[in-house]
């Protein structure tokens, strides 16, 4: 049966901020938009930002993109580009009021001003007093960015695929991106949709680790579909850990449990951060407790049949203070737990939250990658969001800046894609699209074979174990080797269901596929970084080291091939910010 | 294959980890032997949007306005 295939002038892979925000610059405009997402836009996890978005619009204290700036880019460990970061606090500004304008509902002050509250790491000043910056629309400001955009992007008729899952991009022999193929879900058809521009925005990769507090929908898709265009993924052994998720399931108990004076235990019920920070205790920092937490398990210490995680102790605080100042937090842990914290300790273990790496892009959102001594944009190529790494979060990523940089990017990707418009498509390269069928039928295959959940929670553990928190040059490297071994076992899996109409299972395989890809991008970059900067923490090189490792790292499928490309430390207008210390 | 069992368990594909458990699981566990009426305050509840599920089923005690719904909710947080 002939392929079927749809022709637009940009295709946005991803329908959460990034994606919405690239697709709702096109309204008012002739161009042609196409929106792909796998589920329906809403349910994307942006829905998961709760907190609020950042921008120095100094409505409640002083405030300036450039401590913004300052603040973004010591937050990153100085591996943020910095003039990304410019680009990000400057454009913050007009981007919320975008979103206003867009009708998004924003919490205000009394005299109408959209109201912002503070966060840690936000400072006046570059580093001196508490600044409030982040925009909220109350406690679901990620769900009310979506629905607006959602919205605006209906009213101006973008054209969406929704449950259409993207298998592989199309390129031709000049590495020019020519589209995409993608699946119809409902269906089991495929459908080549190509496209003058293609964007990625399909969030982040948390998925990779067992203990995640991303949405099972997480799964790298987009980084994973560059990986195999031959596009290198950045900084992917920067990765965020929440210290306190529920453990085996990864949903997050806030650390407001630990504010109000819950503590951490080990399975001899001692009260154990009190050995690792003496002062700041359960209250130290996100990095610190983690470790803390994995060390414990790791040296036998830990609680449960498996001796998998510690107790997060919280009864003796009371009923109605856990009822009062910590809603949820019971509820979660009786449904995820079975555990009634306002009575028994809650078993936890540290959960994977945010990646900082991804598709490395300009301030435009054109991916770019090294070429001789310089670098060079990949024709018909952009992404934005979690999915990219553009790189304003450089090793560590503030609060309230993820649902910036998705916005920001997201608007900028969806701006360059419009002005810079082609007038005619580059011709199909049927090889291509011939190869992507490939990997799509390659699932029909019948027989005896592992099954894919199998494989996945096998790859899953072994992440968590080898490339999770606690990272050594012994622990790491043989992960790496496990994890490549478990690549090769990829061509051993047999599905069981082979029918067409809403084959989940079909879709499950090619989610494992872009897992294991991200996974042993994320893995061989941890292994290769030989210092600790930011996220990435290892106890055999304990420092940050700025003379060898002020760079970021590349990996390319082909080979499992390690790279590294400077910092850009010029910021666009200002004076660069050099790097120094990071105390709080 | 049964289409529709398949056709709910990509619906049960949230925004929130949260959402993806408990849907997940009540599919696989309880939907295929759970009433009619129960069956249908499912599908309903998979048309409303996370935010308002995870109130619903997780931060609060409040319920959904439609009766079916709601004892489905408290079947939920039961768990």
């Amino acid at each position: 049966m002939a392929l079927n295939k749809r022709r637009f002038d940009a295709l946005i892979i991803g329908a959460g901020g990034a994606g919405l925000n690239a697709a709702v610059q096109f309204a008012n405009t002739n161009a042609r938009v196409a929106v792909v997402s796998k589920v329906f836009p809403t349910r994307s996890h942006t829905v998961a930002a709760q907190g609020g978005v950042n921008a120095a619009l100094a409505n409640v204290m002083p405030d300036n993109w450039h401590w913004h700036m300052f603040d973004t880019v010591k937050g990153s460990d100085y591996l943020g580009d910095q003039d990304s970061i410019e680009y990000m606090c400057r454009e913050a500004i007009p981007t919320v009021y975008e979103l206003e304008h867009n009708g998004v509902p924003f919490s205000r002050l009394d005299n109408g001003k959209i109201y912002q509250r503070a966060f840690g790491g936000q400072s006046q000043n570059f580093g001196g007093a508490q600044a409030a910056r982040t925009c909220a629309a109350a406690d679901r400001t990620g769900h009310a960015i979506l629905h607006s955009l959602y919205q605006q992007n209906v009213r101006a008729r973008t054209h969406f695929f929704d449950e259409y899952f993207a298998i592989d991009l199309i390129r031709d022999n000049e590495g020019a991106i020519l589209g995409a193929l993608v699946l119809e879900i409902e269906t089991g058809e495929p459908l080549l949709i190509e496209a003058k521009a293609t964007v990625l925005a399909t969030g982040g990769c948390g998925q990779v680790f067992r203990t995640t507090s991303n949405a099972h929908i997480n799964t790298g898709d987009g980084m994973a579909m560059a990986l195999r265009a031959g596009v290198p993924l950045m900084d992917m052994e920067f990765y965020q850990f929440h210290p306190t998720g529920i453990a085996g399931k990864g949903m997050l108990i806030t650390e407001g449990v630990r504010g109000e004076g819950g503590y951490l235990i080990n399975k001899d019920g001692e009260r154990f951060m009190e050995r690792y920070a003496p002062n700041a205790k359960d209250l130290a920092s996100r990095d610190v407790v983690s470790r803390a937490i994995v060390t414990e398990v790791k040296e036998g210490r830990g609680c449960g049949p498996n001796g998998d995680h510690v107790l997060l102790k919280l009864d003796h605080l009371g009923e109605e203070i856990i009822q009062k100042r910590l809603p949820g937090i019971r509820e979660s842990g009786k449904i995820f737990a079975g555990v009634d914290a306002a009575v028994e300790p809650l078993p936890v273990f540290p959960t994977a939250h945010y990646i900082m790496g991804g598709i490395p892009t300009d301030r435009y959102g054109r991916v770019i990658v090294p070429h001789g001594s310089g670098e060079e944009v990949v024709p018909g190529l952009y992404a934005a969001g979690e999915a990219a790494c553009v790189s304003v979060h450089g090793a560590n990523r503030l609060g309230g800046n993820s649902l910036l940089d998705i916005l920001v990017f997201g608007r900028a990707a969806g701006l360059h894609v419009l002005d810079n418009m082609e007038e005619h498509h580059r011709p199909m390269n049927e090889d291509s699209v011939d190869q992507a069928m490939q990997s799509l039928q390659r699932w029909d295959r019948k027989g005896d074979g592992l099954s894919v959940r199998e494989l996945r929670d096998e790859f899953r553990k072994t992440m968590e174990d080898h490339a999770g928190v606690f990272r050594t040059e012994e622990i790491m490297s043989e992960g790496v080797e496990k994890i490549k071994a478990l690549r090769k076992k990829m061509d051993d899996v047999v599905l069981t269901d082979h029918s067409k109409v809403f084959n989940t299972a079909r879709i499950e395989a090619l989610e494992l596929q872009n897992l294991m890809d991200c996974g042993i991008a994320l893995a061989a970059s941890a292994l290769a970084r030989k210092e600790s900067r930011g996220a990435h923490s290892r106890p055999d090189y304990p420092d940050r080291n700025d003379a060898e490792w002020m760079k970021h790292s590349l990996y390319y499928l082909e080979g499992d091939r390690i790279d590294f490309k400077p910092v850009q430390t010029k910021p666009l207008t200002v004076d660069s910010f050099p790097p120094k210390e990071r105390v709080y | 294959m049964d289409n529709d069992i398949e056709r709910l368990r990509w619906q049960c594909r949230r925004g929130l980890l949260e959402l993806d458990y408990l849907f997940a699981d009540y599919l696989d566990q309880q939907y295929a032997k759970a009433s009619a009426e129960e069956q249908a305050a499912f599908r309903g509840l998979l048309d409303q949007q996370d935010p308002d599920l995870q109130h619903w089923l997780i931060n609060t005690d409040e319920l959904p306005p439609e009766p079916e719904m709601a004892s489905l909710v408290k079947k939920l947080r039961q768990r």
